[in-house]
């Protein structure tokens, strides 16, 4: 019943926390060599998702495959993880915590090549407690490559890092991805997704939502731009006449032909004092979807992660 | 087998650096008996009883004048070698036999000499025989030593593991572990042989360091006492797996650890003997680890027993290991409370 051409694959998977819901029967496969992103905010079953493909958390229902074959301990060894948030034990340095996973493993990867390739070897000799939030990432990414694995799991691999080393991160996962390894990675930043990611799945609630690579989301759901002016700006038309709210002091219309709407707008008597042109981007087809922003739920819905 | 040798020796390596780079702590578990034991030796420096102590064999119904001496107290023995290791032990001063009219003292008490004087003025040196033993004098800092040693022993068995894996379920080092080909079976062991290791290791440290402060008194074999030692020791381990086998609060763990501990500290003979409590106390102790191990060293270090008489702590402690060992092993989670 599983497809050939699929490295991973996951059927009807269901996970129940007593009466909470927080994956809901999702089905996807993921291809070898590519890079394959599990998108939306805190809470909305990404973890859980993933977990359960690392063999983590037991499924209420379902079933995962990797290699055509049902998770084993064997399967295991062909698998990187780097979680959400991990802590090491104490008092190792970086060059120890290394040595120390690369002996769990039958046959670990070249430590001295994973570590120039995470660009440890400068602090190779330090506590892995003093190093930065970046250098830490970094670390954490060697640990998961040290089985040499085929398909490596991401989960939130750049919350907390600041803009240049969420850059540096990437450049790295672009570097591993060339290796030919298969990365499936979990994140709330639409824009690491479309710089990363050759195929995505968006999650709400537990559900997809949707499911293709960024562009062909991008152009299936919106054609030419999306204006967004002031709401100030409408006087008594409704927001509903026009386009859709985004946040409470804009409202965004979807675009085919930019001209045809700014003539539409000055005729109705709106000014276009404030007006921006852009182009869609993955935020602005999530809150498309499901009508609420992206940034908006992660923050209410940020203390019942799971 | 040898993927499980490497697994296992780099578990081993990386709590055992991890323990010993803590030198907060490691500081503290050495330095935290050798400061007990030194409080006791200066508090109980000086001799502590004012009354002397005769021990009478085979008493007979005649009253002797001897008997009648004031501020002396006289135990009646029947078994007079075992009155004689007392007086060893200089718990006795001096040991009277009124049918085969014999005395023995010990040469190095003083207070033997004295009551040889007033025995000697009450009845005809002629008809007696006077026969001597030697021995140190037991101290209370010899006899407290097995105690602290123990207690200290606990504490980092109990701990060090129940707090420590706890931890790690915690802030998810297990969960990190358990990502890997690393089997609970692996781990476990890794953490056992490690706190056995670093717990004897210290012990033996602070044992030969006090010994040459204090030149504690010892008349078994080295050991023996090692033996009791680590199978006291892998009793304690046991039972912190068992206690850390599940749970995620370190507040939850902390006081069930503590529940374990306080019972132990006071009714294990840590410091003082259980010989003259009340049967159920007894009874309690029975079923505590630490008693076996406390009992057992002291046995072999102030009676010189020998692993025959032994055997029954040895046996108690064994079943302990395994009966704690079994339900630790079964009962352990990756994850904690079900998850």
């Amino acid at each position: 019943m599983f497809s050939m051409s699929a490295i991973v694959e996951v059927q009807n998977l269901t996970k129940q926390y007593g009466d909470l819901t927080a994956v809901n029967g999702i089905s996807f496969g993921v291809n070898r060599g590519i890079c394959f992103g599990l998108l939306g905010p805190n809470g909305a079953g990404k973890t859980t998702t993933i977990e359960m493909m690392e063999g983590l958390i037991q499924p209420t229902s379902g079933e995962i495959a990797f290699f055509g074959r049902a998770l084993d301990k064997e399967a295991l060894k062909q698998i990187g993880i780097q979680f959400q948030s991990t802590a090491l034990q104490d008092y190792l340095t970086v060059n120890e915590t290394l040595e120390l996973f690369s002996s769990f493993y039958p046959e670990p990867a070249d430590k001295d090549e994973v570590m120039s390739l995470c660009d440890l070897h400068e602090i190779a000799d330090r506590r892995h407690q003093k190093l930065s939030g970046g250098q830490k990432q970094r670390l954490l990414l060697a640990l998961a490559l040290i089985n040499d694995p085929q398909i490596l799991f991401l989960d939130e691999p750049t919350t907390g890092l600041d803009p240049h080393a969420r850059r540096n991160f990437w450049d790295l996962i672009s570097d591993i991805k060339k290796r030919g390894k298969t990365i499936i990675l979990t994140t709330h930043y639409m824009d690491e997704a479309e710089y990363l990611c050759d195929e995505i799945v968006i999650m709400d609630q537990g559900n997809i939502i949707a499911q293709d690579t960024p562009q062909k989301l991008l152009t299936d759901h919106f054609s030419g731009a999306i204006m967004r002016l002031p709401i100030a700006n409408l006087g008594d038309i409704a927001i509903s006449d026009i386009g859709r709210p985004f946040g409470e002091h804009h409202v965004d219309i979807d675009a085919a032909d930019v001209e045809q709407v700014i003539s539409d707008l000055l005729s109705r008597g709106i000014k276009l004092e404030g007006l921006q042109v852009k182009s869609a981007n993955l935020d602005d087809l999530f809150i498309k979807l499901t009508g609420h922003q992206l940034q908006e739920t992660s923050e209410t819905e940020a203390g019942e992660s799971i | 087998m040898r993927q499980f040798y490497r697994r296992f020796s780099a578990i081993l390596k990386a709590r055992n650096l991890e323990f010993f780079r803590d030198r907060s702590s490691l500081g503290w578990s050495i330095l935290f008996p050798v400061l007990l034991l030194a409080g006791f030796a200066l508090v109980f420096s000086g001799d502590g009883k004012s009354q002397y102590k005769v021990g009478v064999v085979n008493k007979t119904s005649e009253v002797s004048e001897f008997s009648q001496t004031k501020f002396v107290e006289f135990v009646s023995y029947k078994s007079e070698q075992n009155a004689l290791d007392k007086l060893r032990q200089h718990r006795l001063d001096l040991l009277v036999n009124y049918q085969s009219k014999t005395y023995w003292l010990n040469e190095s008490s003083p207070n033997g000499y004295f009551m040889e004087q007033i025995l000697l003025s009450k009845i005809n040196a002629k008809d007696w025989k006077k026969d001597s033993v030697d021995g140190r004098q037991i101290r209370y800092v010899d006899w407290v030593l097995p105690g602290i040693l123990g207690m200290n022993m606990m504490f980092s068995c109990l701990f060090g593991v129940g707090y420590v894996i706890v931890r790690y379920r915690k802030n998810m080092v297990l969960k990190r572990l358990n990502a890997t080909p690393v089997t609970a079976f692996e781990f476990l062991t890794a953490q056992i042989v490690s706190r056995l290791f670093i717990v004897m290791f210290l012990s033996s440290a602070v044992f030969i360091g006090c010994n040459w402060m204090f030149d504690f008194y010892m008349l078994g074999s080295y050991f023996d006492l090692f033996l009791i030692g680590v199978l006291g020791a892998f009793s304690l381990i046991s039972l912190g797996l068992l206690i850390a086998s599940r749970s995620r609060s370190e507040e939850l763990t902390g006081g069930l650890l503590n529940m374990a501990t306080w019972p132990m500290m006071i009714l294990s003979g840590v410091w003082f003997s259980l010989e003259g409590s009340p049967e159920f106390i007894r009874q309690v102790a029975y079923f505590l680890p630490l008693t076996h191990l406390v009992e057992g060293a002291r046995a072999v270090m102030t009676e010189g027993a020998g692993l025959m008489e032994l055997s029954h702590h040895i046996a108690v402690l064994v079943t302990m290991t395994l009966v704690f060992l079994g339900l630790g092993t079964v009962l352990f989670r990756w994850e904690g409370d079900g998850r």
